[in-house]
């Protein structure tokens, strides 16, 4: 399976990367935007059984190592191998 | 006193940790190995600054998980020093023995300066030799330094006495622009709840010749030894090591 991981900065938590990426985007001149956060991406192939085992797996993964709970949030997706391209 | 300094493969400060300790403050100090798990015996255990494992994914995210780091936990669990600085500070908070981050300066930029920290409980084996409110002048270069924690558990570490150092100006004032990261609360320095382990963004260890710009530090580390002796003299035939073996020797410091 592939799991696709999506880690963002915590709300609340200052994020000064996504505060410039806001200035910078708005001085290229794109109106209306907001709330910038700028996070990781990260995935892996996973072998497992099914897809809720492969789920219950990547969310341990989140929160013993892939996010830190403190300052971030996350959040994933499980692909069977069916379902897309590889 | 023997201290150990832990050398993870990218660590920058450890051989600066290890002068410090030993030809400026006279102490029997050693450089203790990532992939070892023997602590040697140490009755303090120092995480250095440095990039370890090149910061990859965050900051002490991978050192965590060095075999060293499994009885550096259990030294801790068990009441044995820990002072983690700079990037061990990013550690000991990645391993759970502190509360709280460290994330992006909100500058964005790396910053290497002296900077001002205002001693805020000097009543831990940390801060025992300098006085209360004293004013410490020590530097950082970091480009992750800004401390944050859970609005209550911020509020709990305040009462219980957690924070050690705050970044104020020259005179002890809390101001903005003497927090030079944007630490929530311009925090430089926390405890855990048993005060045995300390973490801190600025560097003690290169602030202990005066020639090299103040001697400040030295008085972090002549905390810890003056509270290892008063430990040992305390309970004769124990050193404050935390660990088995430390405490069944009869090695006096």
């Amino acid at each position: 399976m592939l799991v696709k991981v999506f880690v963002t900065p915590r709300k609340g938590i200052l994020d000064p990367q996504g505060r410039a990426v806001e200035q910078s985007l708005k001085s290229l001149g794109f109106g209306g935007v907001g709330a910038v956060r700028v996070g990781r991406y990260i995935t892996l192939e996973l072998d497992a059984p099914s897809v809720e085992q492969a789920r219950a797996a990547a969310r341990r993964m989140c929160e013993q190592l892939l996010a830190n709970p403190n300052i971030e949030d996350y959040s994933f997706e499980v692909e069977p191998p069916e379902a897309g391209p590889r | 006193m023997k201290w150990g300094v832990v050398r993870f493969p990218g660590s920058l400060d450890d051989a600066d940790a290890l002068w410090a300790l030993g030809q400026v403050m006279g102490q029997e100090a050693r450089a203790l190995w990532h992939k070892d798990e023997d602590l040697a015996g140490v009755q303090c255990v120092v995480l250095p600054g440095g990039f370890s494992y090149g910061d990859y994914l965050r900051c002490g995210a991978i050192a965590r998980f060095s075999p060293i780091m499994k009885s550096v936990v259990r030294f801790a669990n068990d009441g044995g020093l820990v002072i983690g600085i700079c990037n061990g500070f990013q550690i000991l908070c990645e391993a759970h023995l502190l509360p709280g981050a460290l994330t992006r300066n909100r500058s964005l930029s790396f910053i290497c300066e002296r900077v001002n920290v205002r001693v805020e409980n000097a009543a831990t084996p940390f801060t025992c030799a300098a006085r209360q409110g004293e004013v410490l002048r020590l530097p950082i270069k970091h480009g992750e330094g800004l401390y944050v924690a859970p609005a209550g558990e911020l509020r709990a570490m305040e009462e219980r006495g957690q924070v050690l150092l705050r970044y104020t100006d020259a005179a002890g004032r809390e101001r903005d622009d003497a927090n030079p990261n944007g630490s929530t609360r311009a925090i430089a320095g926390v405890a855990n709840e048993t005060f045995n382990v300390f973490g801190l963004m600025p560097h003690p260890e290169h602030a202990v010749e005066a020639a090299l710009g103040g001697e400040d530090g030295r008085k972090i580390f002549r905390s810890i030894i003056m509270s290892v002796e008063r430990t040992s003299a305390a309970k004769p035939g124990a050193t404050s090591g935390g660990t088995s073996a430390g405490r069944s020797s009869s090695s006096s410091v």
